[in-house]
């Protein structure tokens, strides 16, 4: 993917988000956001999924900029899947209707059809078994793994994944990674913001380290990690490797 | 089985259920003690009870009866209906629609219906023309009851986290696939005991079209107490007749409480 972030920012009342946050990245397969809760990571996401206009900037990806027009962005978020922290399954359905739903209503394709692709996606990550439980009958894994199987459903270009493991246990952790792992096998496009450097560095191929709402570092992933050059990314990274 | 056990619930969080003999035990004594002080007060009054006069004119009772859940039934189909008109007219981006939609809650929910019915009887449906008082009290009471399941309907919508919009919003829902598919489901859902409880009001609330002289249960009971020159027969089956259609709602509206916290 190229991923083209000029100088966007975005405030919340009088709570500043992000302060001119400026990134570029070509060529990227996965690019992981790292940086301290409340430092931007997660508006940037949102508002590189589409979820939400920045205030002033520009988003260019793969080529074409994000528009601030509600239609258009709806188009472009049918073309993108995104993963939650809190898995933001819908609790009155089931695990295979929260998949198939989205396909049916959103994507167009037939009920038959809708659910015949969700079933095949949840088998593809071990909830073939479950695909009739609701949320509140799943464990925080499995619905995070249903959240997964959501976004990939539809066969989008791009995945965005928001802290996808922290609210998991570690257990539970390992078989998240593990489906996201298979997403990176299906060649898929992934920008993750995640506090997991052991699976940055090993997945990713860009890290951009985010803090006060704007970029500190960019960079190749192993290389950041291992050796970040700004006295900013020093600190966060010494304090991940201590805890 | 020790005595104290027939009255005394010691279940340490109401947890269990109470043992059928305590139960039926202790609601006999507790209806016995209401009933005594019934007895007692009709007995200071010295009241000469005449049933038969009463008994004679059941089929007063029965058609004020009828036509009283005949009313509420019409009037409950057309209250959900304005409810949802009035709740979607709130979420309206149409200012003045949802202005309209905010006087319209408060000026009901801020006045006693006594008054809604004298203003929409007297002006309203006199200006407009209306000449079937039944229908007039059927449009009094929709409106009155709208306006509170248009309350209960916002409340249920309140109740659906942002997580959930933003989700949807993510997979590509425009606003109305949104409201079909995330927001309306579980918000009736949500709402139902609530709604249940409406339908009990609203019947009972009817009782009070009696001022406009629509023949419902009450004015019935109240035109049989008149012809017969007597006081309090025809209040005690008046109360009865409510009940038969209240308590069943009321229990309804408990079990979808109980399966709703269940499912959550």
């Amino acid at each position: 993917m190229n991923l083209h972030i000029e100088a966007i920012s975005k405030s919340y009342g009088t709570q500043t988000a992000l302060k001119s946050l400026s990134l570029s990245v070509e060529g990227a397969r996965c690019v992981a956001l790292i940086g301290p809760s409340g430092g931007g990571k997660s508006t940037c996401l949102r508002l590189l999924a589409g979820l939400e206009v920045p205030d002033s900037g520009r988003i260019r990806i793969n080529g074409s900029e994000l528009e601030s027009r509600e239609d258009k962005l709806i188009a472009y978020r049918k073309r993108v899947g995104v993963v939650f922290q809190s898995f933001n399954l819908f609790p009155h359905l089931d695990a295979l209707t929260n998949v198939a739903l989205p396909l049916e209503k959103a994507h167009g394709y037939d009920r038959a059809t809708a659910i015949e692709k969700a079933e095949e996606v949840l088998a593809q990550f071990q909830l073939a078994n479950h695909s009739r439980k609701k949320p509140s009958e799943l464990s925080g894994g499995q619905n995070q793994r249903v959240a997964i199987a959501r976004a990939l459903a539809p066969d989008p270009d791009l995945i965005f994944l928001d802290e996808p493991t922290s609210a998991l246990d570690p257990e539970m952790t390992a078989e998240v990674i593990e489906a996201i792992d298979r997403l990176i096998a299906a060649d898929k496009d992934l920008v993750i913001a995640t506090h997991q450097m052991g699976f940055a560095k090993r997945a990713a191929d860009r890290v951009a380290l985010i803090a006060e709402g704007s970029l500190v570092e960019s960079g190749l992933a192993k290389e950041l990690i291992e050796n970040p050059k700004t006295p900013r990314a020093q600190k966060f990274l010494g304090a991940c490797l201590e805890s | 089985m020790n005595w104290r056990t027939l009255f005394i619930d010691s279940s340490p969080d109401d947890s269990q259920s109470v043992p059928f003999a305590a139960r039926a035990l202790s609601l006999s004594l507790a209806g016995l003690g209401l009933s005594l002080v019934l007895f007692a007060s009709f007995y200071v009054l010295q009241y000469q009870w005449n049933w038969a006069a009463a008994f004679r004119y059941k089929a007063k009772f029965i058609d004020g009866w009828l036509n009283t859940l005949g009313i509420s039934a019409a009037s409950l189909v057309f209250s959900f209906s304005i409810g949802v008109l009035s709740i979607m007219a709130f979420r309206s981006r149409f200012l003045p629609l949802r202005y309209l939609s905010n006087l319209y809650v408060e000026a009901i929910r801020g006045t006693p219906l006594l008054v809604q019915i004298y203003l929409f009887f007297y002006v309203i449906s006199d200006a407009a023309g209306i000449e079937n008082r039944y229908v007039v009290g059927i449009a009094i009471m929709a409106l009155f009851s709208g306006a509170y399941i248009s309350e209960i309907l916002r409340a249920g919508i309140d109740g659906i986290g942002r997580s959930q919009l933003l989700s949807a919003k993510a997979i590509g829902f425009t606003e109305y696939q949104t409201f079909r598919y995330v927001i309306a489901p579980q918000a009736l859902r949500a709402s139902l005991p609530a709604l249940a409880g409406q339908t009990a009001n609203l019947i009972k609330d009817s009782s009070l079209l009696s001022i406009i002289a629509i023949s419902e249960f009450t004015l019935n009971a109240q035109e049989v107490n008149a012809i017969t020159y007597s006081s309090f027969e025809s209040f005690f089956p008046l109360a009865l007749g409510y009940l038969a259609l209240t308590l069943p709602i009321m229990r309804l509206s408990r079990l979808l409480e109980q399966r709703l916290r269940f499912e959550t």
